[in-house]
């Protein structure tokens, strides 16, 4: 759409920005303070410089929940993204069921972060949990908050069991918008249902998909509140995401200068890896 | 290949409902039947967890509280989002490409990071404990998304429309009220069901920015671990009435958020 050049349009999105400016950018100043100075009260503080980056880059705690996080964002985005894009395509395309499907769908969405965590923590459980007793009738010595591959099992189902619904939600808006014709084409030409899959539809969905796959993985590049529920970081550390890590530190320990660098470096990640995406996604769009 | 997709599809609502449903039934339950053994029907119906909930000031102004800040969130974020988008999917303007990707950087803030400083500024102007202080800071992810959904479904609408007001003699609020709204219903139904949404299941934030008057009940959850053990049948009360207002909100826009989805513009 060709817009029209207009510099007043400046007071349209001037509230926006006064909004995030106050709940952003002063807060995000305020960590970069505490990430380059020492301080030990409100009066004597030092300026540290670099120091606590150079800590935390090689601190323990911050390599090994890193892995962990890139691992699961890593699996979260490999199992919901392609079971989203099959859970749209089998949603009926009209009538009664197909708004009924899109509700049932949308529920899990709105469930409380921590409600996620309690249900799985009661349904996983062998002696009052259905599918934890179901595991463990079927031979298998299942139990989350002792062995670290069910509590990785658990924190993955319990993701795909919460946010699958969005991809599938936001890929069958996508399906909805191609047109008939299309299909009509395809039919004439006697395509396979794969062949309109993958020359129609997955091309349509990219736009939906890319929006699906940055909310998934930001979103799931900062949990905190599921696993902290279900497992509380463990068994050992097993669980325990960069979200959690630093909260520990911050709140917990209040290491606030160390934190504060651990803050910083976990942000710049979460927008490199978003722009790497976006960048890739939408690469020879503009060819 | 029909009957293959109802089943498909079948299985995974199954998936997506048997949890809940072991919630509910567990909610209907005494703590002694619970912990005694796995029942799929309550033996003993009981309403006793609800009424623990419903009797409790302590625990049923979590409800409110969560409540009032999610929709003084979903107001501020639709109010300040709405010019915005208008201007982005309307207008070039000075920097209009690095304010919109700026927007969208915040929405890849972790909550985590914001914390001790949230904490630090809300305490000193005086927000902490506050239900607009909590909808504010909701704001930090809700804002940037809102204007980026509300522009999607902007763009949709023709050009022409906005011109051939402004020749009918329509000022810019007017215009603005009277037909650019109605227009986009569909896109602020979508908009305000993703702001209720994602404000009303964060926690992290809501928890630290809140300690008394403000509490939201995901916080006053924890209640129910004591030294004598879990109180599981609360627990689960609670956990059912917080999917509640999510099923309200869902059926008040469903027309709205089919039409959305239908138009194939989230």
């Amino acid at each position: 759409m060709n817009k029209s050049r207009s510099n007043k349009a400046w007071f349209l999105v001037l509230p926006v920005v006064l909004l995030v400016a106050f709940s952003a950018v002063v807060p995000l100043m305020t960590v970069v303070n505490y990430s380059i100075q020492d301080i030990f009260d409100v009066n004597t503080r030092i300026y540290v410089g670099t120091e606590w980056y150079r800590e935390i880059l090689s601190d323990p705690r911050l390599q090994d929940s890193l892995v962990r996080q890139f691992i699961f964002s890593g699996a979260v985005l490999l199992i919901e993204i392609p079971l989203g894009i099959a859970v749209a395509l089998m949603m009926p395309k009209t009538g009664n069921w197909s708004v009924v499907t899109l509700l049932v769908l949308a529920l899990p969405l709105l469930v409380p972060l921590n409600v996620v965590g309690t249900i799985w923590q009661i349904f996983g459980r062998a002696d009052i949990g259905l599918f934890g007793w179901a595991l463990n009738e079927m031979g298998m010595n299942y139990n989350y908050a002792a062995n670290p591959m069910d509590a990785w099992f658990t924190v993955l189902l319990m993701d795909v069991w919460h946010w699958t619904s969005l991809v599938a939600l936001l890929a069958y808006s996508g399906l909805r918008a191609i047109p008939d014709a299309y299909y009509q084409a395809a039919s004439i030409d006697r395509a396979s249902s794969w062949a309109v899959f993958r020359y129609i539809q997955l091309p349509k969905l990219k736009s939906v998909l890319l929006i699906g796959v940055l909310l998934r993985f930001m979103d799931s590049f900062m949990i905190y509140t599921e696993p902290f529920v279900l497992t509380g970081g463990g068994p050992g550390n097993s669980t325990t995401f960069l979200s959690q890590a630093l909260t520990k530190m911050a709140v917990g320990q209040f290491d606030i200068g160390p934190a504060g660098a651990f803050s910083i470096i976990y942000f710049l990640i979460i927008l490199l890896v978003s722009w790497l995406f976006y960048t890739a996604m939408t690469h020879g769009d503009s060819k | 290949m029909n009957k293959r997709k109802t089943l498909g599809l079948s299985l995974y609502i199954l998936f997506l409902l048997l949890p809940l449903y072991w919630l509910l039934m567990m909610s209907f339950k005494s703590n002694q039947e619970i912990l005694g053994g796995l029942t799929f029907w309550p033996n003993d119906f009981t309403f006793a967890n609800y009424t623990t909930i419903f009797t409790d000031a302590s625990w049923y102004m979590g409800y409110i509280n969560s409540i009032y800040y999610v929709s003084l969130n979903m107001v501020i974020s639709l109010i300040v989002a709405l010019p915005a988008a208008y201007a982005f999917s309307r207008f070039r303007f000075i920097g209009d490409n690095h304010l919109f990707f700026w927007l969208l950087t915040n929405r890849m803030a972790p909550p985590a990071v914001f914390l001790l400083p949230f904490f630090q500024l809300y305490s000193s102007v005086g927000l902490f404990d506050t239900h607009i202080g909590v909808a504010l800071a909701h704001c930090l992810f809700n804002v940037p998304l809102a204007v980026w959904i509300l522009e999607g479904f902007m763009s949709g609408v023709p050009r022409e429309i906005d011109e051939t007001a402004y020749i009918d003699g329509y000022s810019f609020p007017k215009f603005f009220m009277k037909i650019f709204i109605p227009l986009i219903s569909s896109g602020i139904g979508v908009t305000a069901f993703f702001c209720f949404m994602f404000s009303w299941i964060e926690l992290l934030l809501a928890r630290t920015l809140t300690s008394v008057s403000a509490k939201p009940i995901a916080a006053v959850m924890t209640r129910t671990v004591s030294a004598s053990g879990i109180d599981w049948g609360v627990l689960a009360a609670a956990g059912v009435l917080t999917i509640l207002p999510g099923m309200l909100v869902i059926w008040f826009v469903r027309n709205h958020v089919a039409k959305g989805f239908a138009l194939g513009r989230v």
